[in-house]
């Protein structure tokens, strides 16, 4: 199954929600829409499925072009933020409901529909819910109702919102790693829109970063954390310190900050002409070490131990920067040396 | 429990006022009703209530009311729909038109009823040169009753159906549902409490209602006769317990609905 | 792309249809009546419809109804305001009840409403023989329309507030406490002006009904023209002798205090919705 969507756009009175999107999913591919709220990922979902037009732009699924197409062609299956689960009918009823509303000529028999429902439940962990409502169960398990009762229908492509929202973190963890291993068992193209990097990061094959309705950046989570289109993108990316720089004389010069220039050589992204610029530095690509009193340009003011190391939390001539280093190295308070190693840097446009 | 000392103020005060206004109102009236009955004996109570003509009588309010409130349903439930859902031109006023039987002084309601439907009346003369009698008959005396319950039903609806969420109706297209089995399976049920609570409140309207109804049905005994009509002639011929008893059992049987349709409720939710 | 029928709205000429249909029931039915009283009313022309309205029995039971409405509505004010405080700002056991009893007269036909008044101070009635012997008239004249339009009135503010006030919690009022206010000062200067529009509108809706009601008034009423009166029932009584045209005029009379009292409420609710302050 193939899906190409072409130069989108879409308006909603003054805002431009949409921006000449233009987008191909691989069949069994799982892709994630990233981006911060109001970057247009919601509406891209709910035009491909149907919930919503474009002002301009074509869908091809299966290169069928699905713009004549109602939703309840399409075939696709749309999990909704709020699960909009069917208040008044059991959680056995809300997955059978796909299957029970077709055309007598495609409908299956009873005994059929109940077969395909209880396997469903059973994959899902939640066979023993099938009489329950809506409003008797936990917002992870109607997470997974939801998720059943699109996958009833058989659909060739999932849709996603924001799947995870609704759910503190613990269940959050557990429902993305069983996700994971779902999606790997049934191969289903797949969409989710998410504004959380991390899991976009951990689920999808690729990623489409978007902002303000248009797509900046569509790779796999590896390229785009090694090599972030733009500022933007290696913002959204979290865990960098974000710092003010120059890049003049062939290296990026950090003033006002006490930092030593940085040669283009030893940049992983470097704008193209000189000039005012921002660089990215993560956490790992910092140097520190411990200086005497009197030297030293950046202070500790805390450490976080996590996992192995520690997250330090640094005051580098008032701007707080974050870096990792092994675990003891400094006590809060402690003068430090700071240097970058590496740096991402991106033409400042104003 | 009440506490003592409640960082809210008033509770004792506003509580007793509250008391006395209920009591000396409606507690005290209403065990006169209860009491006055009783006067008849068991066997005098039930021979009053089960004439012939008060049987007749309790009939048509009960009957005609359900009917009434039947087809309110199909009714109010278009009305909400098109205020709710739609925009056009108009629709304050369509929103204020509902709210005019309720507003309406019910001897104003019966008296134009009556000028519509009469032989020579708007209406009554093409519906007679048809052959349908409707003033004079209890046919009239459901329209007066559809008249003030229309309404309950569709104030009940309006704002279940407002705060239907549009996602359930999306889902169901998304699974393949046309907009008539979106309607059907997703839409009505959810507002089947909110439908069955208007019938129920339309329904204990029409059954006690005097003003709208009384010009417009023929009142003769066993025909078009309804029970309050009942309770005025026994009284004006001083039959104060017979009148009492035909309202108790109006209350009764008016309660013993009202249960019903409380169970159905309930049960609609199966759980 | 062509903007298809969002799935869940229905088809354009569906749509028209329906909400023809809507506006054909409400003016066949609702409106038309209405139309039908005035053009009755009228059908004379302006004099003689002026003539029964000007008329000594018209006028003493317009100042009837008036004078009944004036002490129904504040009495039933006071009790209704009195029951949504204790009811919607506190927990006590019986809670439910008293919302029920309250719901009570609502429930309940006028012709009981007036019944129940008859039963306690008629001529037969458990008080009867002790007024007649101190020679007090209840039923069969003023103070008898006057208790059953109490009885007919008194859930209506009472309903508008209860909901609301529920709805408003305890906060602000606790918080009023916490800063040393008392009862009455929390009450008017907290309470009240989060409730006013809410209450005008259940006290609106308590006049029209009780200026209107007739059942009620009818039992209890001696029907004794100029005096036992109120509006509705002279329109009963002109109707009854085949006055038309007269009865049209009271009735268009009344009927104008409803379209009077449908506007407020209305404009009413447009003012909170668009954020008056409630």
């Amino acid at each position: 199954m193939s899906l190409e969507v072409a130069q989108l756009s879409r308006r909603f009175g003054d805002a431009q929600a949409l921006r000449d999107v233009s987008l191909a999913v691989r069949g069994g591919e799982f892709v994630a829409l990233l981006g911060p709220s109001g970057s247009g990922k919601t509406t891209l979902l709910r035009v491909l499925a149907g919930l919503d037009f474009a002002d301009a732009g074509t869908v091809r699924i299966d290169g069928r072009d699905m713009s004549a197409v109602p939703a309840r062609e399409r075939g696709i299956g749309f999990v909704f933020q709020s699960y909009a689960l069917f208040r008044h009918m059991s959680v056995f009823e809300n997955i059978a409901f796909g299957l029970r509303v077709r055309p007598r000529a495609q409908r299956p028999p009873r005994a059929e529909i109940a077969r395909r429902v209880e396997a469903l439940l059973g994959r899902m962990g939640i066979a023993e819910l099938a009489r329950r409502l809506p409003e008797q169960i936990s917002g992870g398990q109607r997470q997974r109702v939801a998720l059943a009762r699109a996958l009833a229908i058989e659909p060739r492509l999932l849709l996603l919102d924001e799947p995870f929202g609704a759910l503190d973190a613990e269940v959050r963890k557990g429902l993305r790693r069983w996700l994971r291993a779902l999606h790997a068992e049934l191969g289903l193209t797949s969409l989710f829109v998410t504004h959380d990097q991390e899991e976009a990061m951990e689920l999808a094959d690729r990623v489409a970063v978007m902002q303000a309705g248009a797509v900046v950046q569509f790779d796999t989570p590896a390229a785009i954390l090694d090599r972030p289109a733009s500022a933007f993108v290696a913002g959204f990316l979290g865990h960098a310190a974000r710092l003010p720089a120059r890049l003049s004389a062939g290296a990026l010069h950090f003033d006002p900050l006490p930092l030593p220039p940085l040669p283009r050589a030893a940049l992983r992204a470097t704008p193209e002409a000189e000039g005012p610029a921002v660089a990215f530095v993560r956490s790992h690509e910092w140097r520190i070490r411990p200086a005497a009193a009197g030297e030293g340009n950046a202070t500790l003011l805390h450490a976080r131990r996590s996992g192995g190391r520690e997250q330090l939390e640094i005051d580098l001539a008032g701007q707080v920067i974050e870096a990792e280093a092994a675990p003891g190295l400094l006590q809060p308070g402690q003068p430090c040396v700071v240097e970058a190693v590496t740096a991402r840097a991106y033409a400042d446009k104003p | 429990m009440p506490r003592r000392c409640d960082a809210v103020p008033g509770f004792g005060f506003s509580l007793s006022v509250t008391l006395l206004w209920l009591g000396g109102l409606v507690l005290l009236p209403l065990l006169a009703l209860l009491l006055r009955p009783a006067e008849l004996g068991p066997a005098g109570l039930w021979h009053s209530v089960t004439e012939p003509r008060v049987l007749a009588a309790l009939r048509l309010s009960f009957g005609a009311a359900l009917a009434a409130s039947a087809l309110n349903l199909p009714l109010g439930l278009l009305v909400a729909w098109v205020l709710v859902r739609y925009r056009f031109p108009g629709r304050g006023l369509l929103d204020a038109a509902v709210d005019l039987p309720f507003a309406l002084p019910t001897a104003v309601a019966g008296l134009a009823l009556t000028a519509l439907y009469a032989p020579n009346g708007w209406i009554g003369a093409p519906l007679a040169a048809l052959g349908l009698k409707v003033a004079y008959t209890p046919l009239g005396v459901g329209l007066a009753m559809l008249f003030v319950g229309l309404p309950f039903v569709v104030r009940s609806v309006e704002p279940v159906l407002r705060d239907l969420p549009r996602e359930a109706e999306e889902a169901a297209a998304t699974l393949g549902a046309t907009r008539a089995q979106a309607l059907w399976r997703v839409v009505l049920p959810a507002l089947a409490p909110a439908l069955l609570a208007g019938f129920a409140m339309a329904s204990a309207r029409a059954i006690g209602e005097y003003g709208s109804v009384i010009f417009i049905a023929g009142n003769m005994p066993m025909v078009s006769e309804i029970a309050p009509l009942l309770i005025v002639t026994r009284l004006e011929q001083f039959d104060y317990a017979g009148a009492a008893a035909v309202g108790l059992a109006m209350l009764a049987l008016s309660f013993l609905m009202l249960l019903a349709l409380n169970l159905a409720r309930r049960l609609w939710r199966p759980a | 792309m062509a903007p298809g029928v969002s799935p869940t709205a229905e088809p354009r000429w569906l749509r028209r249809l329906l909400i023809g249909a809507a506006a054909l029931l409400l003016g066949l039915f609702l409106l038309l009546p209405l139309a039908a009283v005035f053009t009755e009313a009228l059908r004379r022309g302006w004099a003689p419809a002026w003539q029964a309205l000007s008329e000594p029995d018209a006028v003493a039971a317009v100042r009837l109804t008036l004078l009944v409405a004036a002490i129904a509505v504040p009495v039933n004010m006071a009790g209704g305001v009195a029951a949504a405080w204790c009811i919607a700002k506190f927990r006590f056991p019986g809670r439910s009840l008293l919302l029920a009893l309250i719901e009570l007269p609502f429930s309940v036909s006028p012709v009981i409403s007036g019944l129940v008044w008859v039963l306690l101070f008629g001529a037969q009635g458990w008080f009867g023989p002790w007024l007649q012997a101190h020679d007090v008239q209840i039923v069969f004249a003023v103070p008898g329309l006057m208790l059953a339009t109490l009885f007919v009135t008194f859930p209506f503010v009472a309903r508008t507030l209860i909901p609301l006030m529920q709805d408003q919690g305890r906060g602000a009022e606790e918080a009023a406490a916490t800063l040393g206010a008392s009862g009455w000062q929390t009450f008017r200067r907290v309470t009240l002006p989060d409730i006013r529009w809410a209450l005008l509108s259940g006290v609106l809706l308590c006049n029209a009904r009780a200026m209107g009601e007739f059942g009620a008034v009818s039992v209890v009423s001696g029907h004794i023209r100029g005096e036992t009166n109120t509006m509705p029932l002279h329109v009963e009584i002109l109707y009854n002798e085949y006055q038309f045209v007269a009865a049209f005029a009271v009735a268009a009379l009344l009927a104008l205090l409803a379209l009077v009292t449908l506007a407020a409420k209305t404009l009413l609710e447009r003012g909170t919705r668009r954020g008056l302050p409630a």
